[in-house]
């Protein structure tokens, strides 16, 4: 038992610290935005507050246990809690009442829980033991494959949950395997897919240097990529020659498409770039053959699959999204105003933030909170009733704790002597800052409204057990390095 | 653990998670500080309830209540709410709405428009009720409080309107109205629909009378339902009631002057010489002030703008008149001020056979400065007049006109000070009109500088010609010959003394002891001597004035008593005949009246009373009050 009690004196006290701040700001914010008028107390367990209360009691009995665990236990067990997790999602599907589309929740009589929460743990959990093991090698093109295969299994049986929120979770496993070396490049791809996504969308309607007929999303689009193809030349390849000559070649062409459009005829400039992207392709196709260099031909693949992903994503926006998902983006990049509709939450949520000012109306005392201007309020849009009762104080509090949280992770994962640990904490790291960036993005208007709740903020029995666990296993898996150094000391010092 | 050659992507990924953190803080400052999203907070979430502050009561010299407030019912629709019910299939029951409004379909979905036009309703909301239909009949109260819970949206508020104890004074009273959008832009007190004084004391005393609104801040939730009181009612606002106001109206003696001027087109304006207070105002035509109250006001002021006979025209501070021979006593006045002539001197009269203005009354030759006034002797004042404003314009027996129009500039500026010609302008009665007496530049575009003499403007020497008189006017002249030369501007407002409002006439106190004697000697031996006040000492003069609408009006202008002046009075009546048989009995029954508060000449009083002089007049009375 002595290790036992070793591990709650070894915890990182810090983060129990911002953990329990995020925890008590939290129920306090959920209590003002559910409060009804019989409501005896925030205790009171038949309103949301009082409920929450009784999750967050569970779960930190279930943290305190989890520290109890042996220290091998995580790490030899993932792949077991992993399997289960996915015949649990697909038995959810069977088993679920259909709650507004969704199929996600596992009922208990009046207890309900949403297998989904837990699988963001369980699946860092597996994704870490599989890159922590011996000889994993992410370059390799089939341990990368089985990782990303481990994250996209539970993320499609969750789509066909219909909770493409929590699926969208999943990708910021990109994190984990970013820190354990996987090339810049797969973010900084995710990162241009959306870029060129949302340029081709939000840009539909309007002309390429106002050339009439050339819409200018999916123009800029292919210019884009060009250039970071001419951008690759010169990281890769150190090839400013032929960068130089592809570029004179690109500017020759559009300069004189353009003045033909402008004196001589009309036609779409599109055609002359995409037959420039693939010209300069083939290019880069035969400098690779005559020069016996991999690279060039990889950077053809990208230019030919980038200029098929620019044409598809229009494709993908009007045929793949359903119709309320277009409407969400359009929203939220301003391209339809819809105060009443989609943009209704945005707005209120704006205008109950945006009336809180510097020191917010005071707790209890938000106007808008209490008068329910904005839906879902207790759970995915707790973070107004922060803005509106607290002010910008209040934003600042949590928005530094919970940075100050992502940060002791990383401190915790920077310390681990395993990579089972470094990976695990990398997986917690990326569901949280993916949660944060989304809910208070979402919130504040600057990320289309995908509905996720704010770890330990929101109402919600679930995610917080969820989140919890993930913290607390990572909390359990720090301690046994610090007992080590202890250990360690206690050496040196007899 | 191996060499770890990724050691510092940690840095990259802390990093892009502080600049989130900052990102964010960035967008939320922008939100929080801009400012712009805290009155949209506030909109949604605040419902500013009006609490209409009591009118202030009007009550007359004495005390007695005029004007008080009555409760009055609004209808008020939500249209968000008629908007959700109609969203979910259960649209609100029209054909019940008509039938509990008694009105047609039509006329509801007018309604409907009127309160959703913006242009109409400039402070349409569709969370905030709205006034649909306003002063509900006793009736559609009854039946609308009764039923009101089937229409889910509509309620009902209650505001005070004006009641009225007597019929009578409308003109000098006012009424209300629904402030148009002028008023609205002009002045954020007021709301649509809210009422604001239109004429009268009404007019002039909006701002004392319809003291400070107060409001209620109610707390309105997302689907527009009240959730109760923001803190408690803590920074709600109590109405502070209008102030009452106390009128120098003598009630009594206004009923009983608009009684004698019944079926007569006219007005009396009696006013306190010492003080300057407004006794009685009085025009005729005139109606019922109840009916411009309300709803009524939609049918009866149509009715009065389109009257032939102009009730709504106030005659007693809007009417012009010549004021004929009643002119004579500024005359004498300011003859003798301006060295014309003394209290000796005499002119004589050829009777009707004068030249060039005749006389109407046959008496001696030549006449004193009192026997013409006595007798009102046409050329006595022709030849004062001439000496007057022609004295000393032969210089080596050339004219002077440069002398003549100082003179007559002299002349009229004494006129004026009694305050003829231009309207009173420190008077709190609104809609006061100017009257007029011909300036030199008007005679000079006429006949050229050098082109009139006092024989060409001979005609104002007997108040006629370019003298124009306002009944105020004159009433206001002859206190300031009660009072020997001075006069406090008339007023309605009791509460202010006005002292600061005291004016002097241009003549030495002096001068007018022999008019003032002149006057009571008309009343007992002159044109006024049929209608003396038993008991009273009444001075007073008669005027018979020729004008282009037919019949001479009569006038009548008096003071009582002799010794002591009380009352003031001008007594006009349109194209009656002469001033001795209409406006003098008035004159003298109003007068006895006020200051013994009894009629001791009954018989006279049924028999003016009951002349219909302009039987339109009887016509439209008759008509107006039969539509109750």
């Amino acid at each position: 038992m002595a290790s036992d009690f070793n591990a709650l004196k070894y915890l990182d006290k810090l983060t129990v610290l911002f953990y329990a701040l995020l925890v008590v700001f939290g129920c306090m914010n959920i209590y003002s935005a559910s409060i009804t008028p019989d409501q005896a107390s925030i205790f009171d367990v038949s309103c949301h507050s009082g409920m929450q209360i009784v999750w967050v009691v569970f779960s930190i009995i279930v943290a305190i246990v989890i520290l109890f665990f042996d220290d091998n236990f995580f790490n030899q067990f993932a792949p077991i809690l992993y399997g289960a997790m996915i015949l649990i999602l697909i038995a959810t599907i069977f088993l679920s009442r259909d709650i507004n589309g969704s199929r996600s929740w596992l009922s208990f009589g009046s207890f309900s829980i949403q297998p989904a929460e837990f699988a963001k743990f369980v699946t860092a959990l597996a994704l870490a033991r599989y890159v922590g093991r011996q000889g994993f090698w992410i370059h390799t093109l089939s341990d990368y494959a089985k990782a990303v295969a481990i994250i996209i299994l539970p993320m499609l049986i969750i789509v066909f949950q219909k909770e493409t929120g929590t699926a969208l979770v999943f990708a910021s496993f990109v994190l984990l395997l970013y820190r354990e070396g996987m090339t810049g490049l797969v973010p900084l791809l995710g990162f241009l897919a959306v870029f060129v996504f949302v340029v081709t969308v939000r840009l539909a309607d309007d002309f390429l240097f106002g050339i009439a007929g050339t819409p200018a999303g999916i123009g800029y689009s292919l210019i884009t990529v060009f250039f970071i193809q001419i951008v690759f030349l010169l990281h890769f390849r150190r090839d400013a020659f032929n960068a130089l000559i592809l570029s004179g070649v690109f500017l020759f062409v559009v300069v004189v498409s353009v003045l033909i459009n402008l004196f001589l005829v009309q036609f779409n400039i599109v055609y002359v770039l995409l037959a420039i992207n693939f010209a300069s392709a083939i290019y880069l196709l035969v400098l690779s053959f005559f020069r016996w260099q991999r690279t060039y031909w990889l950077i053809a693949l990208f230019v030919v699959l980038s200029t098929g992903y620019v044409f598809s994503s229009g494709y993908i926006f009007e045929s793949i999204l359903q119709p309320h998902q277009q409407k969400r983006i359009k929203v939220n990049l301003g391209m339809v105003d819809d105060p009443k509709g989609i943009g209704y939450n945005t707005r209120q949520a704006a205008i109950a933030i945006g009336s809180g000012r510097l020191f917010g109306k005071g707790y209890l005392n938000g106007t808008q909170t209490r008068l329910k201007y904005v839906p879902e309020q207790h759970t995915d849009f707790i973070f107004c009733t922060v803005g509106e009762e607290w002010g910008f104080v209040g934003c600042f509090f949590l928005i530094t704790v919970y940075t100050l949280l992502m940060w002791r992770i990383i401190v915790m994962a920077e310390r681990a002597e395993s990579h089972f640990v470094r990976a695990y904490a990398y997986g917690v790291l990326g569901i949280f800052a993916f949660h944060f960036f989304v809910n208070i993005g979402m919130v504040i208007g600057i990320v289309p409204v995908i509905g996720i709740p704010l770890p330990f903020i929101s109402y919600g029995g679930s995610s917080f057990l969820g989140f919890t666990c993930m913290l607390a296993v990572l909390l359990k898996l720090d301690t046994k390095r610090e007992e080590r150094l202890k250990g360690k000391l206690d050496t040196f010092l007899n | 653990m191996k060499s770890d050659e990724n050691k510092n992507r940690n840095i990259v990924i802390l990093s892009l998670l502080v600049l989130m953190a900052v990102g964010f803080l960035i967008r939320i400052a922008v939100m929080q500080f801009s400012g712009i999203y805290v009155d949209i907070a506030e909109g949604n979430a605040f419902y500013h309830r009006i609490i209409y502050a009591p009118r202030g009561a009007i009550k007359d010299r004495n005390g007695k209540l005029l004007v008080y407030n009555q409760k009055s019912y609004d209808l008020l629709v939500t249209m968000k709410v008629l908007d959700e019910l109609a969203s979910k299939g259960t649209p609100i029951d029209t054909d019940g709405l008509c039938a509990m409004l008694g009105e047609t379909r039509s006329q509801i979905e007018r309604r409907f428009a009127n309160v959703k036009n913006y242009g109409h309703n400039p402070g349409y909301s569709p969370l905030t009720p709205q006034r649909f239909m306003t002063q509900l009949s006793p009736e559609e109260y009854a039946r609308v409080s009764e039923n009101i819970r089937k229409f889910r949206g509509f309620a009902i508020q209650s505001r005070t309107l004006r009641n009225y104890n007597y019929p009578s004074a409308a003109h000098i009273l006012g009424s209300i109205g629904e402030v148009n959008q002028q008023q609205l832009e002009e002045d954020n007190f007021y709301h649509l629909g809210d009422y604001i004084g239109v004429t009268g004391i009404e007019y002039s005393y909006e701002k004392d009378l319809r003291g400070v609104n107060g409001e209620e801040i109610l707390l309105r939730d997302a689907r527009g339902r009240i959730q109760g009181r923001y803190r408690n009612g803590v920074e709600d606002k109590q109405a502070i009631p209008g102030k009452n106001l106390i009128s120098t109206l003598d009630i009594d003696l206004q009923m009983f002057a608009e009684k004698l001027l019944d079926g007569k087109r006219g007005s009396v304006v009696a006013i306190e010489p010492s003080t300057g207070e407004v006794l009685a105002l009085v025009s005729n035509p005139s109606w019922n002030p109840e009916f411009l109250v309300g709803r009524k006001r939609g049918v009866y002021y149509p009715i009065l703008i389109n009257e032939k006979t102009r009730p709504l025209l106030n005659r007693a501070i809007q009417g012009r008149y010549s004021p004929g021979s009643t002119f004579k006593l500024l005359q004498a006045l300011v003859c003798q001020q301006e060295g014309g002539i003394t209290a000796d001197t005499r002119f004589p009269c050829n009777g009707p056979s004068s030249s060039p203005i005749k006389c109407t009354h046959h008496h001696g030759s030549p006449v004193t400065l009192l026997n013409a006034i006595e007798q009102s002797c046409n050329p006595y004042f022709w030849l004062a007049y001439k000496a007057t404003i022609e004295k000393g314009c032969y210089v080596n027996h050339r004219f002077s006109h440069e002398i003549f129009h100082n003179n007559y500039n002299r002349w009229r500026d004494a006129m004026m000070s009694f305050g003829l010609g231009f309207a009173f302008s420190d008077s709190d009665i609104p809609g006061l009109k100017d009257g007029a007496i011909g300036s030199e530049r008007t005679y000079n575009k006429i006949y050229g500088p050098k082109g009139w003499r006092a024989l060409t403007i001979r005609s104002n020497s007997i108040g006629q010609g370019e003298v124009e008189v306002t009944p105020i006017q004159l009433a206001n002249a002859v206190a300031c010959i009660a009072n020997s030369g001075w006069f406090i501007t008339p007023h309605i407002n009791r509460n202010d003394s006005m002292l600061t409002r005291r004016h002097q006439s241009n003549v030495d106190s002096r001068y007018f002891a022999i008019v003032q004697e002149g006057m009571w000697r008309v009343c007992h031996f002159g044109t006024g001597r049929h209608y003396q006040v038993p008991g009273i000492e009444m001075c007073g003069k008669t005027g018979t004035v020729q004008n282009s609408h037919g019949d001479d009006h009569s006038i009548f202008v008096g003071y009582a008593p002799y010794d002591d002046p009380k009352i003031a009075i001008a007594v006009v009546v349109e194209n009656a005949g002469f001033g001795a048989t209409w406006a003098n009995p008035i004159a003298s029954l109003c007068i006895e009246r006020y200051l013994t508060g009894a009629c001791s000449r009954q018989e006279l009083y049924d028999n003016i009373a009951s002349t219909v002089k302009d039987p339109n007049v009887k016509q439209f009375d008759d008509y107006i009050n039969s539509l109750q």
